[in-house]
């Protein structure tokens, strides 16, 4: 029984009688243990993984099981587990346990996943390397020096070192694609509202969105089935008519128009990257794709943007964090308000208290017309730019990174050089449309990803695409 | 010159649940802190579900108040820290982008007076403080959220009101207007409350807060107004601040916190998207839409010829206009108003009798119809009334149980009148010098007759035979 196999592969030989959930749950847990002392993928675990999977074995007998029969899945620390600390690798809910599921979790339980861990981030998703975890970084297991990427790093080491077969991360400018691109696994951002948000810990929830990352694309695409769809808990979400994501992922790319966005894969772009992406050009022109240049001129703001937008939307959305309902254990006795608020905020980390302060200022009566109102009225021209070129081509293709992995501390000190990381990524965010990173060379052991990105509802199209660029390639195994 | 503004605040307690989560409305019968859901206490990873009723009732508000309502409306966050705002953020609406509000731009005219409504929105309630001892020396403070997330309209006037008392006729008739739209219950603690604005002549714009009841507004405002006046004739300016109404000292004291430097870094609320109000949105309201109490009292003056200060009264509380509503046909119309305007508003005048009593409809037309068939004469159905209200039992029953019925006719009416005017020979004889003493004397006869005689036949007769009249 190889740990390697595909959501795919899993389900039929689950259901041909060759393994057991149980088996392949306790091999997960054993290869988690082993591995990730060195890889640091995992916040928390499932004490009662095994047992849970055992139940689902009994239950196939009786014919009554959900699509995913045991499958052992992680989920990234942001997104409520009932009954489980969710800390969003903040000390400020280092003791919360969440309540309540999200609606993919319990979309994912009653399909009888089995939930293994909880996976690191940087806090609250704001980062782009693990290394702002207040519980310490994860490793890239193609070379342990390496980040793997970010904000959902402990997904993509996850799943990349087998250690689940699929997982869920959180993408508000990158956070699925980057460390998917990172660790050579699929990360797909879904078009915003394809996936309810209800139980996703909000950091930017105007633009934020949960997305499957796994090793195949067809996992990908079996992971939305799951979880996508209108959901009464989030009013952001849309019907998507129960789509099958899965039927006609084979349908090509034959006829298909793809622009390559000027600003993303020509100014500041790594060597072996840019060659890489030409690779994948070459290679779709092969199975009958045709391909034009696009110029989004807005993209050049877009980083700038987004850093706006989000750190208002987080000076909101974290200000509920004063620990008077929940959090971590602090005596609040003895202050008036606002000196308690303050000191009990202490406990935000370097980065999220760098944006807090960044969305004070951004948005305030003083401030808005030179930045926040501008940020939006970038947003909103940018959107308009790339539904103009999504008239005259199917998607777009880019480097999802236009940078190869780096080392740890390479970049954490230098917060414009990792904004820059962001540009090819935030785009998307920005617009709402729907991305996808597939994992497509190496150089020198680290990976590279290539991004297509969409129209809005054709995440389906989207997955096709990338299901042919996939196969377009033979990867090599992970080292670890 | 004196300018009066308002922003009102009017709870929907009439909805079922709050603004955007499943929890009650109704938060008042809840121990503390069991009102609460993830949503309204604002749990990471929770998200505001609109509640779509709510958006409904303040579309009514903003329709009575004549106000404009945009094709699409917007929710934003209002930014701040307090222990009772559970999100430290609260979900309101915000017209400085465009109209995108429930109502702007509305009008009601008072006494001839117009006051323009410049904003309505709908918003969430904050949670409650409770304080242990007094607010300045308290130690303890105590939360309780159970009132967090319900729904809350608020009106903003311009600052069109002259005097205090303008803004009572004002707050009493929007009082009775929300009312009778079937949003709210006045009666209900802390469904309306008022917070004012005040600038005098050459002066600044003074806001008030912390004003309990409209009651406590109309004497914070007239002690503002006099703190104003008093500081501009000793040509001291008048600077714009928040002032909070100490309700112990009754006067008005500065703010500690300057709500003027506050920012509140509005921007949209991503969680809800914009809502379209469809023309199909307001024509299904506005056949909703109840009759206003200025169309009500016109009915009843030129339909059922009710009296104008009765059919003023009788349309303004809603309570009352629903039993009537029910209650009445075209011919005892007139006697039913009667009934509810003279005894039944005494016998119920607070919200806990009116929960209490057990009178129908059916009562009253019963009761209506019995005193035109001369069945039972006003007097006794006061008593009967009364007896509905607390027993509940049919008419019938308590008129026999209390022998109230069998009103007597002229002929018997006349011997009791023979009988009272022998008893009181005396009496009669002042009748020329002291023409009251006939009123003495009826009510001798109504006594002897225990309220089963009509009076204005007893009257009648009584004149007759006194060759009086």
């Amino acid at each position: 029984m190889s740990l390697r196999i595909s959501a795919l592969k899993y389900v039929e030989e689950i259901k041909n009688g060759s393994i057991t959930a149980e088996e392949f749950v306790s091999k997960t847990i054993e290869r988690i243990q082993k591995v990730d002392p060195k890889l640091h993928a995992y916040l928390s675990l499932n004490d009662k993984a095994i047992e849970q999977a055992r139940a689902v074995d009994k239950k196939i007998k009786s014919k009554n099981v959900g699509v995913c029969i045991g499958m052992p899945i992680s989920i990234k620390d942001n997104i409520c587990v009932k009954g489980t600390k969710t800390t969003c690798a903040s000390k400020m809910l280092e003791d919360f346990v969440a309540p309540y599921d999200a609606t993919v979790v319990s979309r994912l339980k009653d399909q009888d996943a089995i939930i293994v861990g909880k996976t690191n981030l940087d806090e609250f998703a704001m980062g782009f390397t693990t290394e702002f975890s207040a519980f310490g970084p994860s490793k890239n297991p193609w070379n342990t020096e390496y980040v793997p990427g970010g904000s959902s790093g402990g997904s993509a080491v996850a799943v990349s070192a087998l250690e689940c077969i699929a997982s869920l991360g959180s993408d508000t400018g990158g956070s699925v694609r980057n460390p998917a691109s990172f660790c050579s696994i699929v990360g797909l951002k879904p078009t915003y509202g394809l996936i309810s948000r209800h139980g996703l810990i909000s950091y930017s929830n105007s633009i934020e969105q949960i997305g499957p990352m796994a090793r195949t694309v067809e996992d990908v695409a079996f992971m939305l089935n799951i979880i996508a769809g209108i959901d009464s808990h989030d009013n952001t979400t849309v019907d998507n008519q129960k789509q099958d994501y899965l039927k006609e992922i084979n349908a090509g790319v034959n006829g298909k128009k793809i622009g390559i966005v000027k600003e993303m894969t020509q100014e500041g772009v790594d060597k072996q990257v840019s060659s890489a992406t030409n690779k994948a050009i070459s290679n779709l022109e092969k199975l009958g794709a045709s391909f034009e240049e696009i110029s989004l001129d807005m993209v050049k703001y877009s980083v700038a943007a987004y850093y706006t937008i989000t750190a208002t939307e987080a000076g909101s959305n974290l200000a509920r964090y004063d620990n008077l309902r929940y959090g971590y254990n602090f005596d609040l006795e003895g202050y008036e308000f606002n000196s308690y608020i303050s000191k009990a905020r202490r406990n935000f980390g370097p980065e999220v208290t760098r944006r807090m302060i960044l969305g004070g200022y951004v948005p305030s009566a003083g401030h808005a017309g030179r930045y926040f109102l501008k940020a939006m009225k970038v947003k909103s021209k940018l959107t308009s730019e790339i539904n103009e070129a999504l008239k005259k081509v199917d998607m777009l293709l880019s480097p999802t990174v236009p940078v190869l992995p780096f080392k740890f501390g390479e970049k954490i000190d230098d917060p414009i050089a990792l904004f820059l990381v962001d540009i090819n990524t935030v785009t998307a965010n920005l617009t709402g449309k729907p991305a996808i990173s597939v994992p497509f060379e190496f150089s020198n052991g680290l990976p590279i990803g290539i991004q297509l990105l969409g129209k809005p509802l054709h995440d389906k199209q989207l997955l096709q695409a990338a299901y042919a660029l996939q196969n377009t390639v033979k990867l090599p195994e992970v080292p670890i | 010159m004196i300018k009066i503004g308002l922003e009102i605040h009017c709870q929907l307690t009439n909805l079922a649940s709050k603004l955007f989560c499943a929890c009650k409305a109704n938060y008042r019968e809840f121990a503390p802190n069991t009102n609460i859901c993830p949503v309204c206490i604002g749990l990471p990873g929770s998200l505001p579900m609109l509640n779509r009723r709510a958006v409904e009732k303040a579309t009514l508000i903003s329709m009575a108040l004549n106000c404009k309502t945009p094709e699409r409306i917007a929710f934003f966050r209002k930014n701040y820290f307090y222990p009772d705002l559970p999100k430290n953020f609260q979900i309101t609406q915000y017209d400085v982008y465009g109209h995108t509000s429930i109502g702007h731009d509305g009008k009601i005219t008072i006494e001839g007076k117009e006051i323009r409504i410049r904003r309505i929105q709908i918003e969430e309630d904050p949670g409650r403080l409770i304080y242990e001892g007094s607010t300045e020396k308290t130690q303890i403070t105590l939360v309780d959220y159970n009132r967090a997330g319900t729904p809350l309209v608020e009106i903003v006037t311009e600052p069109d009101f002259e005097n205090p008392k303008q803004v009572r006729i004002f707050l009493n008739i929007l009082v009775d207007l929300l009312a009778n739209l079937g949003v709210s219950d006045p009666s209900l603690e802390g469904a309306l409350r008022a917070d004012g604005n005040v600038s005098v002549k050459g002066g600044k714009k003074v806001e008030i807060k912390n004003v309990a009841s409209f009651h406590d507004l109309e004497k914070a405002l007239h002690f503002e107004i006099t703190r104003q006046q008093s500081l501009m004739e000793r040509d001291i300016p008048v600077i714009s601040e928040t002032r909070q109404w100490d309700d112990r000292r009754k006067i008005t004291v500065s703010a500690r916190t300057k709500e003027e430097e506050q920012d509140y870094r509005y921007f949209l609320e991503g969680d809800i998207p914009w809502v379209r109000l469809s023309p199909e949105h307001f024509n299904q309201l506005k056949k909703e839409m109840p009759e206003s109490i200025a169309s009500k009292r016109d009915r009843y003056i030129t339909k059922y010829g009710i009296p104008e200060q009765v059919a003023d009264v009788l349309s303004s509380y809603k309570y009352y206009t629903d039993l009537f509503e029910q209650a009445h046909d075209e011919k005892n119309a007139k006697e039913i108003a009667n009934i509810i305007t003279t005894d039944l508003m005494g016998f119920v005048d607070t919200r806990e009798k009116r929960e209490k009593s057990k009178l129908t409809h059916h009562h009253l037309s019963d009761l209506a119809n019995a005193i035109i068939s001369n069945k039972i004469t006003r007097s006794s159905a006061k008593t009967a009334l009364l007896n509905m209200v607390q027993t509940g039992k049919p008419l019938s029953s308590i008129i026999s149980e209390q022998n109230l019925g069998n009103v007597l006719d002229e002929l018997k009416i006349s011997s009791i009148i023979d009988e009272v005017l022998q008893e009181e020979s005396n009496a009669v004889g002042e009748i020329k010098e002291k023409p009251e003493t006939v009123n003495y004397l009826v009510g001798k006869i109504m006594k002897k007759a225990k309220g089963k005689a009509d009076p204005a036949k007893t009257l009648d007769i009584l004149k007759k035979k006194l060759g009086i009249g």
